[in-house]
């Protein structure tokens, strides 16, 4: 038994492996197979300031090795969180990071400061998402912007807090820098790629928003570089995700530079994914003479 | 709700492209009802493919799932064999209502949303009167397990090849006439469902649908599978998997 526990932010998590926020909602779902106390942590579903009801369907579409979703952020706002969701969660022994999703600067500060004084462990600041037309991707893609947003929401807040990065940009490094120079104390990545699928007999697009953002083991190699490349060009700790479905996917993020992760649609294909991921990473320590994952965080030794 | 591996101990084809499983999953089998569905996964893909339950048999611990083969997926899944394992997740979702106080019931499927009306032909037995479409005799499916369950069968196919030439629909209008029933039920393609849900309202019948969606977790966590809903409040994206996949027709907007 390796030890696996991590320190994030001054947070300890007894794993590294953390639910991606909009694969496992706020863990009701999964409890049935297994308590949520087995994980590291849950990023929960990204949360807006109002009831978001989202894109029309169809809001998925399967891909080689992974999907496409246009799901656009659909939630009940930060009253249902804050008043249903996280008293429930606060009970399950698990670290909380909570995604928040702002679709302007105002909102993105307002959020973090109605999670002032909670029990969440961490905010996620979501400046990334291609499903939604305001904010989202908007702030992600411009390294100015981005900054701006990080500060505000740095002044706003007294939780340690991340943000989420974009990989559709030209220089990823490039945004990573300006949201650590503006506060960030930590960034995660990558979010979902954008693309597209068409129904070659209807000649329409699959998902009624066009497009949407690609996950699973397909981005895996894409996310493995850019964490591999932002925790070489920043000095604060990265969150590395994207498609990582098996312990060796989460061993190879870490040597790449992470040291926290996040596990999302791996989840789809396997309900058990978080949890065999984990034991996963436990053998693959045993085996290698591993006794602390802490061990391996950024331990690639490239050519 | 389990997800495992679980042996496929029969295998059947209904039709060229209609494939019929029976699955030994005591677990599943003792927790599922009629309507609801199960998360199969296809080898060599990434998500798992909802399926609605055909049969469920709690006394011998097995399930039967019948589906047809649309895609490169469910054609992967056809090429199992007996005694080959499936991972399957569920069982998932709200099933239909199963009232024993009423006296009549009309189910209707189409096509491939027939299996899922078996199990509760066999909840509801003589009080059923199951009504069937598909487009040609070749395609048509299950008819001796309606007969068999007790309920009275009404076949329909578009060209006339067995039963009534028309549509379900057709059919539907008459028995309503000849016997207004407590509830009808119905699975089958959207414009099908459509229809059924236009004339039980004209008719003032209650009718309850089951709808299928692109879906990914099939829990209700991702948020995937939105269908819009409107109970009386304003129009909303509930999920095929978590609120249905059976639903009130009232409250399903097309």
């Amino acid at each position: 038994m390796a030890k696996l526990g991590v320190n994030f932010l001054g947070v300890d998590f007894k794993n590294p492996i953390v639910t991606a926020s909009g694969a496992y909602g706020y863990g009701r779902e999964y409890e049935s197979l297994y308590p949520l106390s087995r994980l590291g942590g849950i990023s929960t579903k990204g949360t807006t300031i109002k009831v978001k009801d989202g894109n029309p369907p169809p809001r998925i579409a399967e891909t080689p090795m992974g999907m496409l979703n246009s799901v656009g952020l659909q939630n009940g706002g930060i009253d249902k969180f804050l008043s249903y969701e996280l008293p429930n969660l606060i009970t399950k022994d698990i670290r909380i990071i909570a995604n928040i999703a702002g679709s302007t600067v105002e909102e993105c500060a307002l959020l973090a400061e109605r999670l002032n004084g909670t029990k969440v462990d961490m905010i996620e600041l979501n400046i990334s998402c291609p499903n939604v037309k305001q904010g989202g991707a908007a702030f992600g893609t411009d390294a100015k912007i981005a900054g701006e947003v990080t500060r505000a929401v740095r002044d706003a807040s007294s939780l340690p807090f991340m943000v989420k990065l974009s990989p559709n940009v030209t220089s990823i490094t490039e945004i990573a820098k300006s949201v650590e120079a503006n506060g960030a104390d930590a960034v995660s990545l990558i979010n979902t790629l954008l693309g597209m699928r068409i129904d070659v007999n209807t000649r329409r697009p699959v998902l009624k928003n066009n497009v949407g953002g690609l996950s699973g083991p397909a981005v895996f190699p894409i996310a493995v570089r850019m964490v591999w490349q932002v925790s070489n060009a920043v000095n604060i700790p990265v969150c590395g995700m994207g498609g990582i479905s098996s312990g060796e996917d989460a061993v190879e993020m870490m040597m790449a530079g992470a040291s926290l992760l996040q596990v999302g649609a791996a989840i789809f294909n396997d309900a058990y994914a978080p949890v065999k991921i984990i034991d996963e990473m436990n053998e693959w320590c045993d085996k290698n003479g591993v006794s602390d994952i802490n061990e391996i965080i950024g331990s690639v030794k490239p050519w | 709700m389990f997800q495992n591996k679980y042996e496929i101990i029969k295998k059947k084809m209904l039709s060229y492209d209609t494939v019929d499983f029976t699955v030994k999953s005591k677990e599943i089998s003792n927790a599922a009802a009629a309507g609801q569905f199960v998360h199969i996964s296809a080898p060599g893909f990434f998500l798992r493919r909802p399926i609605s339950i055909c049969e469920i048999n709690k006394a011998e611990g097995t399930l039967r799932i019948v589906f047809q083969v649309r895609g490169k997926g469910t054609d992967a899944l056809s090429k199992l064999t007996e005694g080959k394992a499936l991972d399957i997740l569920g069982p998932l979702g709200n099933g239909f209502t199963v009232d024993k106080s009423f006296n009549s019931v009309i189910l209707v499927g189409g096509g491939i949303g027939t299996p899922p009306m078996l199990e509760l032909a066999k909840e509801y037995k003589a009080q059923a009167r199951v009504i069937t479409g598909f487009k040609t005799k070749s395609l048509s499916i299950l008819s001796d397990d309606f007969n068999n369950a007790g309920a009275k069968l009404f076949e329909c196919t578009d060209d006339g090849t067995i039963g009534r030439k028309g549509f379900v629909t057709d059919e539907l209008r008459e028995q309503i006439k000849i016997k207004k029933p407590d509830m009808v039920f119905a699975c089958g393609p959207v414009v099908m469902l459509k229809g059924v849900k236009k004339i039980c309202e004209e008719n003032k019948v209650m009718c309850e649908i089951s709808l299928e969606e692109r879906m990914a977790c099939g829990v209700g966590a991702c948020l995937g599978c939105a269908v819009k809903l409107d109970k009386g409040q304003g129009e909303f994206y509930g999920h095929v998997c978590k609120d249905g996949p059976v639903f009130s027709s009232e409250e399903v907007v097309f």
